[in-house]
């Protein structure tokens, strides 16, 4: 079997490309999936501890998780759905009006 | 190389070049495609984990449900290349800079300083994390929190709806006979 800081290290590096993600691409909905990417980071590394524990809060916390997610994704899209009816863009950098 | 191993860095790889490829690509829809492909090399990776409950529920929930929406919106808008050209070269830059640095602090520090055992997974018992044991301790420890999910869920099935309704209906003033 595979050690730990295998699966951390995997988890480590899904969040930095998610990160850079965030952070690089102005496409709104691509900053939507690199947040989906680092949620799932997240659970990876809570998976990895409750079976390197023996318990099972980590694998019910990632149901929590999962479900928060879903719910996120549902307003953000919406929220896209309005913004794109506005400004006829989901480029991020259009979305400063409030830029003094 | 032991079997275990090799399984791993078959689907890591497939997990890495997939995010890249959801980072790098162009064209929003292969995106969501190349998160899709990533979501179930996770699940792989969570029934190796022993996990096989939350596997399944990263495929249906992850991506069955969440990147249909993601695709549905996607093609909704019309919004696949919306950027064509990389602007602002020094924030992306410096961006990556920062990106890296901080990669370089958690292996430093989650990894290589945190005395985690460098022997291999032990194996679990044999109903660890079985679907009626997760059951269990859903509906007996976590009651509370499960109940408050559900509230989030209606909250943000309402805040949807009303966010994209399109047009307010106007309310016609009541003529009551009589009245006047």
């Amino acid at each position: 079997m595979v050690p730990v800081s295998y699966y951390l290290a995997l988890a480590v590096i899904m969040f930095f490309i998610g990160i850079v993600g965030v952070l690089v691409r102005r496409n709104a909905l691509i900053v939507f999936m690199s947040l989906e990417l680092m949620f799932n980071a997240a659970n990876l590394v809570l998976v990895t501890f409750a079976r390197q524990f023996g318990a099972m809060n980590g694998q019910i916390t990632v149901f929590f998780v999962m479900t928060v997610a879903a719910a996120e994704v549902a307003i953000g899209l919406a929220l896209m759905v309005v913004i794109f009816r506005t400004k006829h863009s989901i480029d991020i950098d259009q979305v400063n009006s409030l830029k003094g | 190389m032991e079997t275990g191993i090799l399984l791993f860095s078959l689907v890591a790889v497939i997990v890495i070049g997939t995010s890249l490829g959801m980072l790098i690509s162009r064209n929003a829809v292969y995106s969501a495609l190349f998160l899709v492909l990533n979501f179930s090399a996770v699940a792989v990776l969570y029934i190796t984990l022993g996990a096989p409950f939350i596997a399944m529920a990263q495929v249906t929930v992850y991506a069955g449900a969440i990147m249909v929406l993601f695709l549905f919106v996607i093609m909704q808008l019309g919004a696949e290349r919306l950027e064509d050209e990389w602007k602002n070269r020094r924030q992306h830059m410096l961006a990556i800079l920062f990106a890296v640095i901080f990669l370089g602090e958690i292996f430093w520090l989650a990894i290589l300083q945190s005395g985690l055992p460098t022997t291999a997974l032990i194996m679990p018992p044999s109903d660890y994390a079985s679907p009626s044991q997760i059951g269990m301790t859903l509906f007996s420890n976590y009651l509370l929190p499960f109940e408050i999910t559900s509230f989030i869920l209606l909250v943000a099935i309402i805040g949807a709806v009303v966010l994209t309704r399109t047009e307010i209906p106007v309310k016609k003033p009541v003529v009551r006979p009589g009245k006047e």
